[in-house]
């Protein structure tokens, strides 16, 4: 194997990863562009989209519909989870909100715990087959559908944010959650709305990673930090910016683990989190992480 | 006033002599396992054996003690979540208000190592279901833990020396980054060098990672003639499907960490030649018949299956595990410190890991006739050629 084999078959790698990345950490910026809430339930949405992909494909669904059905679950939860848990608590500091999204991601794995149990299931490939070679790198082919899905998502995402009334109003409420509110835009249906599509999303991920990684009701937490991760490079409050942060994220870990060490690869990502947070603290940072109303 | 008095009176005789007219004072054991958290594949079946024992040995009247009296046997069974804080509260618990006599599991090396000081200052014999050697050694210092799953030197010299006896001497190495992994490097290297292997690569992996490919990648560049993941399922499982997508061709060398069907399930046709040195029980049928442990394997496996599903080695940490435990109260009963006495000088017992021997230098009593090379064929275990 070559030199340049191994730098392919660490970017193919890091793109299939950072495509997950940027999903989750897309759901981040989402809700926290709307609402000013970190939600920390982020990565249980991709633990719950990954294992009901799983148990309605066993229950005889084709994956088309078993993967509508899985998205279309988590966002209803999502939008549940905001007006149960959040809702009430407008008018309250962030703190809270956040503190609520701590609890419900521990409720939300403990009931995965008493549904699914602790084993791991494993998920047929969407379409299966031996993996492609591409340039040197080896590809497994549901590492195309990640890549195919995320894009999907970024342009669908994109038209919403840019080309309809309710997206475009959802981007108001990031901008200025008053002015929006005197321009007569329901902001409590946006907050609704901003939870509903990161479930959304979240559910995705999880459902497209689950033939690579197996799905297990544990494995929200670390996903979910690296999509957070993934939210915080790209400034917090910008889609593309989260986008690019996942993929950054996932290539330098994946050539970090080649070409460092594979025992610092999640040390690189959490120390890339903790500089940017001080970086950002000291204000050195060119884009803002966390944008002051 | 007085018919009162008469009834708290008979009310509370009634209370003092029911148990006595009962049964014999409760021989109660603790067991920490992991049944949720990353070593749940482990802790699960540990536990479901646990409950099997109890059941069997309560089903015959209970415990035989030095008393000649049946005592029935009481489990007092948490979960430690595969975290090592949780296992110290644990071991907490049931010394302090539980007060067991002695102490079974935890499940895993890292939860082990933690719980170690809590049972030394408290004076309460354990005996672990975990592999790490260090768990044990020095006995000197480890006076009142001992340990049933094949010590990491013990398997992993047995796989060094089967892959130098098939000339496979230029190695890849890849392990998970917590204590399992580690201290099965560390062995590992150890017992590479005695048998004259060079080590061609060194990688490292998270449990919860979702892709290996980079660092198999490294692998493959280094070209080795055989490659050993040292991990447990799910991301031994992962490792394996990414080494067959990337196409290595070198044969792949797994832990007796993947000695459950599970492992088999998730990697799928990936599986398919994996190699790994593991205890006896999941070839039982295949043993000739004058192996000493023959007989205990068939039954366990036979109990084990008609009750939970295919059997695996964990489960089998436990049996012995409680046995050994069981064993040494029949001789002393309650008392911890003769109980750990007691289990210090078990000998000959025929176990599912193996056969022990304990001794004051040695608290996992085994040897190398615990550990023989298993070969996953078409997702069956067989003995390996």
């Amino acid at each position: 194997m070559t030199v340049t084999d191994q730098l392919a078959q660490y970017l193919a790698s890091g793109l299939v990863v950072g495509g997950v990345y940027a999903l989750i950490g897309l759901g981040f910026v989402i809700v926290y562009s709307v609402t000013r809430i970190i939600n920390f339930a982020q990565g249980e949405f991709v633990m719950l989209g990954a294992l009901l992909m799983v148990t309605f494909e066993a229950r005889g669904l084709p994956a088309a519909a078993a993967f509508a059905c899985t998205v279309a679950a988590v966002a209803v939860l999502g939008a549940l989870l905001e007006r149960a848990a959040i809702h009430p608590l407008r008018g309250a500091p962030p703190l809270a909100a956040l503190i609520v999204t701590i609890g419900a991601s521990i409720a939300l794995r403990g009931g995965a715990l008493v549904v699914w149990g602790t084993d791991p299931v494993a998920l047929p490939p969407f379409s299966p087959g031996p993996p492609h070679h591409v340039l040197g790198a080896t590809v497994v082919r549901q590492g195309l559908w990640v890549l195919a899905v995320a894009a999907v998502v970024f342009a669908a995402l994109w038209f919403f944010f840019t080309r309809t009334y309710p997206g475009i109003a959802v981007r108001a409420c990031a901008v200025n959650a008053r002015a929006a509110r005197l321009m007569g835009i329901r902001v409590d249906r946006m907050f609704l709305l901003a939870f509903a599509l990161s479930g959304a999303l979240g559910a995705v991920a999880g459902a497209v990673i689950a033939p690579i990684t197996y799905a297990t009701y544990d494995m929200g937490l670390m996903l979910g930090l690296k999509g957070f991760v993934a939210a915080i490079l790209g400034g917090l409050v910008s889609p593309p910016g989260a986008i690019a942060g996942g993929f950054l994220l996932g290539l330098l870990e994946s050539f970090s683990a080649g070409l460092i060490s594979s025992a610092y690869k999640d040390a690189v990502a959490f120390i890339v989190l903790i500089v940017l947070l001080l970086v950002q603290v000291a204000g050195w940072l060119p884009w803002r992480v966390a944008e002051e109303t | 006033m007085r018919v009162i008095l008469a009834l708290a009176l008979s009310v509370l005789a009634l209370g003092w002599g029911v148990p006595a007219a009962y049964a014999q004072e409760a021989y109660k054991i603790g067991a920490i396992f992991s049944i949720t958290g990353p070593g749940s594949s482990l802790g699960i079946p540990e536990r479901d054996t646990a409950l099997m024992v109890e059941a069997e040995v309560n089903a015959k009247g209970g415990v035989k003690g030095p008393d000649g009296k049946l005592h029935p046997l009481k489990l007092v069974i948490y979960d430690d979540a595969s975290d090592e804080t949780k296992a110290v509260l644990a071991a907490k618990k049931l010394i302090d208000e539980d007060k067991v006599t002695a102490i079974v599991g935890t499940t895993l090396s890292g939860t082990s190592l933690a719980i170690l000081d809590t049972v030394q200052k408290a004076e309460v014999p354990l005996v672990s279901c975990a592999a790490a050697a260090k768990i044990v050694e020095p006995a000197a210092e480890r006076k009142w833990v001992f340990k049933t799953p094949q010590s990491d030197f013990l398997i992993t010299g047995v796989l060094a020396d089967y892959l130098k006896a098939k000339g496979l001497t230029k190695v890849a190495w890849l392990n998970v980054d917590y204590a399992f992994g580690q201290l099965g490097w560390i062995e590992f290297e150890k017992a590479a060098q005695k048998a004259g292997l060079t080590i061609v690569a060194n990688e490292k992996f998270g449990q919860k990672d979702v892709d290996m490919t980079a660092q198999l990648t490294k692998v493959k560049a280094a070209n080795p003639q055989a490659t050993v993941i040292w991990s447990i399922p799910p991301s031994a499982s992962i490792a394996t499907k990414n080494y067959a997508d990337l196409g290595i061709k070198a044969p792949m060398f797994q832990s007796h960490g993947v000695g459950n069907k599970k492992y088999i399930e998730l990697a799928g046709p990936a599986s398919n030649g994996v190699l790994f040195p593991a205890g006896k029980l999941l070839v039982a049928e295949q043993l000739t018949d004058n192996d000493p442990q023959k007989a205990v394997l068939l039954a366990y496996a036979k109990d084990f299956e008609a009750k939970y599903g295919a059997r695996n080695t964990f489960g089998g940490h436990a049996w012995d595990a409680l046995y050994i435990v069981l064993g040494a109260m029949q001789k002393a009963g309650t008392d911890r410190a003769k109980v750990r006495s007691a289990i210090e000088a078990t000998r000959n017992f025929v176990g599912i890991t193996g056969v022990f021997d304990f001794s004051p230098a040695d608290h996992n009593g085994l040897d190398r006739r615990a550990a023989t090379m298993i070969q996953i064929v078409d997702g069956q275990w067989r003995m390996a050629k």
